[in-house]
């Protein structure tokens, strides 16, 4: 059997990971992906407590945390898309309109 | 002993693959990192007893999201970014930061108190299969949710058209 703390551990490398990757990057499309990968590393723990606690509820969660990763990777790409319209780039630095 | 090498193994590939999916030039090979280690989160799954979790996690992530991501990536013609420097220049500070939330995490795992047992048991899923359990629950406890979840992607579908398409001259 193995136990709760390995995937919580696992989880919690995966969200550093991914959030070292959200802040390091300048290229939007990976830091949008970062962001997937820290979704990912909350679903896993919420499986795996569900799994342990024998409980559906972290499925049911899992489940919604699908749908709204769905939809904001819809809504994110098409601001990305217009964004490259107007200034072909998709590398952050070089995105300030709204420094003011 | 052989559930802990197969645990093993998931994890150290989801640590790989995650570490490649965020230090690669091209967007292209991260996406493509990407694939592999959904596929192999949704293995994770199958490994915890969550069959359908496992489906919809290749089926929508690995299907659809990151499909629409590689779409992105060759819509957009991303030669000489990739060419700029590709690193903040803070990346010491992003390192601390990140290392001291999972250390704070890790530090409280030890506290960690298991709550009492749901009625879920592996053996009642398995003689009510588990897409049947998580539809019920869907649908009686959590239906306003669920009406939510629907209205969030209407929302998504309608923002992501109105944002992407061209102005119209008028």
């Amino acid at each position: 059997m193995v136990p709760l703390h390995w995937y919580l551990t696992l989880s919690a490398a995966v969200f550093m990971i991914g959030m070292f990757g959200f802040l390091t990057r300048r290229n939007i499309i990976i830091m949008f992906m970062s962001v997937e990968l820290m979704l990912n590393a909350v679903n896993i723990s919420l499986v795996s407590f569900s799994h342990y606690l024998q409980d559906l509820r972290g499925h049911v969660l899992v489940f919604f945390v699908i749908t709204v990763a769905a939809a904001e990777a819809a809504i994110g790409l098409a601001i990305i898309i217009a964004l490259f319209r107007n200034k072909q780039t998709a590398h952050v630095d070089e995105m300030n309109e709204m420094k003011g | 002993m052989l559930q802990q090498l197969f645990f093993g193994y998931y994890a150290f590939i989801i640590i790989g693959l995650s570490l490649l999916v965020i230090t690669r030039k091209n967007p292209g090979h991260s996406v493509m990192w990407m694939l592999l280690l959904f596929f192999h989160i949704a293995g994770l799954y199958l490994f915890l007893n969550a069959e359908f979790i496992a489906a919809i996690q290749v089926i929508v992530y690995a299907g659809a999201i990151l499909v629409l991501f590689l779409f992105v990536v060759l819509l957009l013609n991303l030669k000489e970014e990739i060419s700029l420097r590709q690193v903040a220049g803070s990346w010491p500070a992003a390192f601390f930061i990140s290392a001291l939330l999972f250390v704070a995490v890790t530090a409280a795992l030890g506290a960690y108190v298991q709550g009492p047992a749901g009625r879920y048991s592996i053996d009642v899923i398995r003689s009510e299969t588990h897409a049947k359990a998580l539809g019920k629950l869907l649908y009686t406890e959590y239906l306003f949710p669920f009406e939510i979840a629907s209205l969030i992607l209407l929302v998504a579908v309608v923002g992501a058209v109105v944002l992407a398409k061209r102005k119209l001259r008028s």
